[in-house]
């Protein structure tokens, strides 16, 4: 039975690697597999170098190979650099945005989030579809509620999904756009790798369990409010917001119990 | 070294290198934006041409009225409203002067034919029988193209429409006889491209008419709303393809799927050229909601679409524009294929397809690095040396719906793409413009081609400053001076004629190919517009390749006639003509400075 056991760190990066590979396998998403790879290597060669310069022993790549290629995917230009510096910075923001020893921002969230609003003429993300059957999306939703369910983050996906949906309610309400229009996004490749990938990161969201529905559902308020601004980014902007204050609060809140406790 | 001291250290060094890769970002989306765009110091004299909107002037006084659909479109109707502005030129007279063939797509509008009375415009539409073409019975048109399908020597003119495509045989330059009855088209197709090539070469103009919106959607009744694109990227649900073989007689008979043509995608653009190499014409697919089709000829038995191996293929884009040019001047044809660039939003980037060399059919986008992909939401595209310097230039117009200033449909229209099948492809489920502009008021492109691989904006500096929503250009030498004008169709827009003035001394010379085959049948003979020609033109250790062609860009024909610029160069060393029925012929050193009418010469058994 043993031989059917695996390690689950490598769970996410088995998934996301089959979701790259079904897509361009099916639908051919890749115009070519280079800056993807460039995506990749720039990661798991920064995460390498840093962690060994830095704490004196090589980090495992699994974490790493993840923001690559969730870089390599979501990120949209038709130039080479923005693959290497959103890949480069998503891991250094790792390295240099830390409190209290913990990283404060999801490294690809971060990278990502700064390479759009840096430079928006020559850099987007992956919005439209990967096809248009339903059965590779299917395929991908199951695979994904099994593989974050097996890592224990299942409650954090279903909450945002849940949220998601409730204000998409809100927002055709308020803009007076069909209410399918406002679900359409969330059918797309870019919130398959959001939901399973970024809000589920276990170094960047809180500890309870709680405490993560809370924040996700949070991010998903965020999300309503900017894109009821028409903030094309609205994901990512959100979870770039709340994500870090959520861990600061928690740290907060940790501080001050060990005194609370000391004074009883 | 101790691990806290040596964390800091690092810390200290992942600090510098986080601000610099910000830094960086920032710095390269700047240099980006702004690459290759020419200060306006200058003008004529540094890039050797000007460009000046003449249309007035000239006497053409056009505006385009876009149509009004079912009313389950309202919501959307700009967007779906938003071809129809289309040009053709033509000398439809044979009198030596380009005369412009322009559409309207309101009901009940009336189309226009320019003839041009020696620099001048006058609309003869009217009493030639080419006006009254626009009814909601039989749809709207949305372009023409022109050809001397029967070898009269006289150009008729295919008008294709959201509609029933309209084929006139011209009588002498008088009139114009509605055949496409008798011809056997095709009832009714929503088209936004065609072209004639002669894809067997037999002497004759075959059609190739390519669909945009299923042909059994009628746009004006709606049995259903659920007729849009299943994707934006991967739609195959859209209007199918004829591939029409001219018979010879004045019919033609419907020989698509028999040649292996069986694409339903959305074409916007398309054109026929011999691209592989194999001197018959092959059939290059600009699609919209997806990838574009390169059908390879075999030797005029069978198309074998060949763009995944060609790579020209794989990546699903918003197709608009095909055109063709050999801009490095090495007798390779590029192709120029258009498609969004909208900053934060959508950054697909236009497309410049080089293929590699003759022993291999793939092709290489060249766009990035030659500075000619950013362009807006990218319309039609023409290559021509605008400049008379010996190299192809290209002029790109752009602009997808100018409403509100200041407003952006983008948002909404970002989501809905986003959408699966069943939610995109239903046109209910699109959120509403309500007035809101989508990549309007967009600032046109005019790169200028140093023949060393740097293509410079210079656009604002020669005078190309319209903000229209353009669809159509069409390059022309429109007064017989030895240089090309621009005319540009804009939708729901004014039609411009760019007039252009380059430096004078430098040289040009033109051509205008006539093939030998005439009414009757006549293998070994090519048609008589000359479709498929290749011409090649030898000067000063220079050699530049042109295929004579009939559509080309968006919704737009170029003249027939074929324009080099030959910079200082005081003479030509020679032309070779290989002609489409595959005979080569070679003029030794033609004079330069003036326009050659060529006829195909007997041929040698």
């Amino acid at each position: 039975m043993n031989f059917f056991r695996i390690d689950t760190r490598f769970l996410p990066p088995l998934l996301i690697t089959s979701i790259l590979l079904t897509a361009h396998l099916s639908f051919g998403i890749l115009e070519g597999w280079e800056r993807t790879a460039l995506a990749i290597v720039t990661a798991i060669v920064a995460e390498l170098v840093m962690g060994r310069l830095t704490y004196g022993v090589w980090p495992h790549p699994a974490s790493a190979y993840i923001s690559g290629i969730s870089a390599g995917i979501l990120v949209r230009s038709p130039f080479y650099w923005p693959y290497f510096l959103t890949s480069l910075i998503s891991i250094t923001s790792k390295y240099v945005l830390r409190f209290r020893g913990r990283h404060l921002w999801n490294p690809t969230n971060f990278g990502v989030s700064a390479v759009v609003f840096l430079a928006p003429a020559t850099v987007a993300v992956l919005s439209v579809q990967w096809g248009n059957v339903v059965a590779p999306m299917a395929v991908i939703w199951v695979l994904g509620t099994v593989i974050v369910w097996r890592v224990g983050r299942l409650h954090i996906s279903a909450t945002y999904v849940l949220s998601f949906l409730a204000f998409s309610f809100v927002r055709a309400w308020w803009s007076g756009t069909p209410w399918v229009a406002n679900v359409a996004p969330i059918t797309g490749p870019m919130y398959q790798l959001f939901t399973f990938f970024m809000v589920t990161d276990p170094k960047t969201t809180v500890r309870s369990v709680r405490g993560q529905c809370i924040v996700v559902f949070l991010v998903a308020l965020l999300e309503t409010v900017l894109r009821l601004n028409e903030v094309v980014y609205a994901p990512f902007y959100a979870l770039f917001i709340v994500g870090p204050i959520a861990l600061l609060v928690e740290q907060w809140r940790d501080a001050r119990r060990p005194a609370r406790a000391t004074t009883a | 070294m101790p691990s806290l001291l040596r964390q800091r250290i690092a810390w200290v060094a992942w600090t510098i290198v986080l601000i610099a890769s910000l830094s960086a970002v920032y710095a390269l989306n700047r240099q980006a934006e702004g690459r290759h765009l020419a200060d306006d110091e200058g003008g004529d004299t540094r890039f050797g041409f000007r460009l000046q909107e003449s249309a007035k002037a000239m006497g053409v006084d056009f505006t385009h009225q876009a149509p009004t659909f079912d009313s389950q479109f309202d919501h959307i109707m700009p967007q779906v409203a938003a071809m129809g502005a289309a040009v053709a030129v033509t000398d439809f007279n044979r009198d030596g002067w380009q005369d412009l063939y322009v559409t309207n797509s309101a009901e009940d509008s009336r189309n226009r034919l320019y003839r041009n009375d020696r620099g001048t415009f006058v609309d003869v539409a009217g009493e030639v029988g080419l006006a009254d073409v626009n009814r909601r019975a039989s749809g709207v048109s949305m372009g023409s193209v022109w050809g001397d399908f029967d070898n009269d020597g006289w150009d008729d003119v295919l008008v294709y429409k959201y509609g029933r495509p309209e084929l006139f045989r011209n009588v002498e330059g008088r009139s114009f006889t509605q055949v496409g009855e008798r011809a056997g088209l095709p009832a009714w197709v929503n088209a936004n491209s065609a072209t004639w090539l002669d894809y067997d070469r037999d002497g004759y103009l075959d059609l190739f008419i390519a669909g945009y919106w299923p042909e059994n959607v009628n746009l004006w009744k709606l049995e259903t709303t659920r007729v849009m694109p299943e994707s934006f990227e991967y739609a195959t649900n859209g209007g199918r393809k004829y591939l029409l073989r001219n018979r010879g007689d004045g019919t033609f008979e419907d020989r698509t799927d028999a040649m292996g043509i069986r694409s339903r995608r959305w074409t916007l653009a398309l054109i026929a050229a011999d691209l592989l190499g194999s001197g018959y014409p092959d059939l290059f697919l600009s699609n919209d909601y997806g990838v574009s089709e390169l059908f390879a000829n075999r030797n005029g038995t069978r198309f074998e679409d060949v763009a995944a191996d060609a790579r020209v293929g794989l990546s699903p884009k918003s197709g608009m524009n095909a055109s063709v040019g050999d801009i490095f001047n090495d007798g390779r044809l590029a192709i120029y294929k258009t498609n969004i660039t909208e900053p934060g939003q959508l950054l697909q980037g236009n497309d410049l397809w080089i293929r590699g060399s003759d022993a291999s059919i793939a092709f290489e986008n060249l766009a990035s690095s030659l500075k000619v992909d950013f362009g807006g939401w990218s319309w039609g595209a023409q290559f021509g040396d605008l400049n008379n310097d010996g190299t192809q230039d290209l002029y790109l117009t752009n602009g997808y719906v100018s409403a509100g200033e200041r407003t952006s449909y983008w948002y909404d229209f970002g989501v809905i793409a986003t959408g699966h099948s069943t939610i995109i492809g239903d046109a209910k489920n699109w959120p509403p413009m309500r007035g809101r502009s989508l990549s309007g008021y967009q600032r046109k492109r005019v790169w200028v081609n140093d023949g060393a691989g740097r293509f410079t904006d210079v656009a604002q500096v020669v005078g190309a400053t319209d903000t229209f929503d353009g669809r159509a250009v069409a390059l022309a030498d429109l007064g017989n001076r030895g240089v090309l004008d621009v005319i540009v169709a804009n939708q729901r827009g004014p039609l411009l004629i760019y007039r252009n003035r380059v430096q004078p001394d430098r040289h040009w010379i033109q051509f205008e190919l006539e093939g030998r085959a005439e009414s009757g049948f006549s293998r070994m003979a090519s048609n008589r517009s000359a479709f498929g020609a290749r011409v090649e033109l030898h000067w000063s250790g220079r050699k530049q390749v042109q295929e004579v062609t009939a559509a080309s860009g968006f919704s737009a024909q170029n003249q027939r006639r074929v324009h080099y610029g030959l910079g200082s160069a005081a003479a030509v060393d020679r032309v070779v003509i290989r002609w489409p029925s595959g005979q080569m012929q070679t003029i030794e050193k033609p004079e330069i400075d003036r326009l050659h009418v060529v006829k195909e010469p007997a041929v040698r058994r």
